[in-house]
């Protein structure tokens, strides 16, 4: 068992007045990946956006419990949370690249955090296309608008981005759900790679993806953490009725 | 009478009253153009554009009021873009959409833009001129009369109130455009929010930001109300040289030829001239902003 990167007591949330996410409790294991399943508005994406605190930007939120990070709490005061989200990238569901081009779209994070020596850049932008396996389709082009490339490959461009940036921890919120099934593999294979320097939390909804990528599976259903655990277990021999119910397809 | 033939009768009226109205638009515009073309097509020339007036108005050209027509444009583009434009950022970026100070301030825009030109004139006149010129003269002239009188700076910044919330909401329009997902994507790299408003809101909205300002010059160009009593001059020997200057404008050219003029049948192809300059500024100037705005559209789909 590997070292807990992040660990959540009794994280509750509300809209406003309706309750989200239920007093969950979870810890979530270092340069593993962690699937996150669950049906759709169990709560599964509004806890991994806690995680970068992506809801601080959404009006009438209101969260009670602690989320630690290598031990830190992150919702402390004193936390910078900017500094924070260059800590925990993100990749979201809808690719979402800048209107620039190729190289502009992976510079963007170091650009922000003060580098702007072209040569360094340079080599950021090449490590970071080739580390999301992406490296080889846009090397000829790099300064070419990204809003020219495909679904699946601006995904990994998004993903490239996210790298820039030398994250500890990925969230990736169904980083597959719009794209086709030779475009999900790539980036799957992409997830696996990753896991070697980086603690990957993945949301997803295709419960295939999350047997085929994950070490550990946490099952939402309502707003609560139901189960939590190996993802071998949790599709084989899951401890609770509803979880089993949930990945045999008998709803969700 | 079956519900099938009320239905195709509703629709009948509705689409004949539609195209009833687009005609006589059109018409209205055709006549205008075209009348405004056969009046003024003899004097319009390269002359007419670059000399002065001459003989009472009744002869020369209409270069004093382009120039000033262009200098109270520019000098108003200048106060009015940035302050609507940060007005713009703070009310969809900054503002909580229930905070006292967004609505105070949406409503105060949606306010002034039903406010009266000439309205806006005769406050130019109290405050800036009465109020802010005199205040200056006493302060740093010890009296001597030098702002407290109409000038260009006066009436462009009364001119600048006018245009301020056609560039607000075109501004904010335009931010509005910018898609969630992009900010959350540079806040999520570790952007501050102002680096995200500066590296890819307002980069993602620079058309609008152009379209607003484009609209508010050519509302600018266009309006006379608010300049009366604040800095247009009937008639000058010279060209303005500094914005405590008065100067000519394009409008009230018009109308000061059409109902000043000792001779005002004399002055008739100037008017039409003078006119047909006029429209086609601002036609120009709406129909770019037309075409900027519809390609933002487009990107927006």
């Amino acid at each position: 068992m590997k070292e807990i990167k992040i660990v959540t007591r009794d994280l509750t949330l509300h809209y406003g007045q309706k309750m989200a996410l239920n007093s969950i409790s979870i810890g979530i294991p270092e340069k593993e990946i962690t699937a996150f399943i669950g049906p759709s508005g169990c709560g599964k994406s509004t806890f991994l956006r806690c995680l970068n605190r992506m809801n601080d930007l959404i009006p009438g939120v209101h969260i009670n419990g602690e989320i630690l990070i290598d031990g830190l709490d992150i919702y402390q005061k004193k936390i910078d949370v900017v500094n924070l989200r260059k800590k925990i990238g993100m990749v979201f569901q809808k690719s979402n690249p800048f209107a620039k081009s190729i190289f502009e779209n992976i510079a963007y994070g170091p650009r922000i955090n003060g580098i702007n020596n072209m040569k360094k850049l340079t080599e950021i932008v090449e490590r970071s296309l080739k580390n999301a396996a992406i490296w080889d389709e846009v090397k000829d082009r790099l300064h070419d608008s990204a809003l020219g490339l495909s679904g699946g490959q601006q995904q990994r461009l998004c993903i490239a981005r996210t790298l820039a940036v030398e994250p500890e921890i990925i969230l990736m919120d169904e980083p597959a759900s719009a794209l086709d099934p030779l475009s999900t593999s790539k980036i799957e294979e992409l997830i696996f790679e990753l896991k070697k320097n980086y603690t990957i939390v993945i949301v997803t909804h295709n419960m295939q993806q999350a047997a085929r990528v994950s070490d550990y599976t946490a099952f939402f259903y309502l707003g609560e953490l139901i189960e939590h655990g190996r993802t071998r277990k949790i599709f084989t021999a899951p401890d609770i009725k509803q979880t089993e119910e949930y990945i045999t397809g008998r709803f969700g | 009478m079956s519900i099938r033939i009320k239905n195709k009768l509703i629709g009948g009226t509705i689409v004949a009253s539609s195209a009833f109205s687009v005609v006589l638009i059109i018409a209205v515009i055709i006549i205008i153009l075209i009348v405004t073309i056969i009046g003024g097509k003899e004097k319009l020339s390269w002359e007419f554009l670059t000399s002065f007036p001459r003989e009472g108005m009744m002869e020369g050209g209409i270069f004093p009021a382009i120039y000033g027509t262009a200098l109270l444009v520019i000098i108003m583009s200048i106060a009015a873009v940035p302050f609507g434009a940060i007005t713009a950022i703070y009310l969809s970026e900054y503002a909580h959409e229930k905070s006292w100070l967004a609505q105070t301030i949406r409503f105060a825009v949606r306010t002034l833009a039903t406010v009266p030109s000439i309205i806006f004139g005769l406050f130019g006149l109290g405050f800036f001129i009465q109020f802010v010129g005199t205040g200056m003269d006493k302060l740093f002239l010890g009296g001597q009369l030098r702002w407290a009188q109409p000038n260009l700076l006066w009436a462009s910044l009364t001119m600048a109130l006018l245009t301020l919330p056609v560039v607000i909401v075109s501004v904010e329009e335009a931010i509005r455009t910018v898609p969630r997902e992009l900010r959350e994507a540079s806040l999520a790299l570790g952007a501050t929010k102002w680096q995200t408003i500066r590296k890819v809101v307002i980069p993602g909205s620079i058309s609008g930001i152009m379209t607003g300002t484009i609209l508010a010059v050519s509302r600018g160009a266009g309006e006379v109300a608010p300049i009366l009593f604040t800095g247009a001059a009937y008639s000058l020997a010279t060209l303005p040289t500094s914005i405590s200057d008065q100067f000519m404008n394009l409008g009230y050219h018009i109308y000061v030829m059409s109902t000043q003029s000792s001779n005002v049948d004399k002055t008739l192809p100037i008017q039409f001239a003078t006119t047909l300059v006029l429209l086609m500024l601002t036609f120009t100037l709406n129909l770019s902003a037309v075409l900027i705005r519809s390609r933002l559209r487009r990107r927006m789909k």
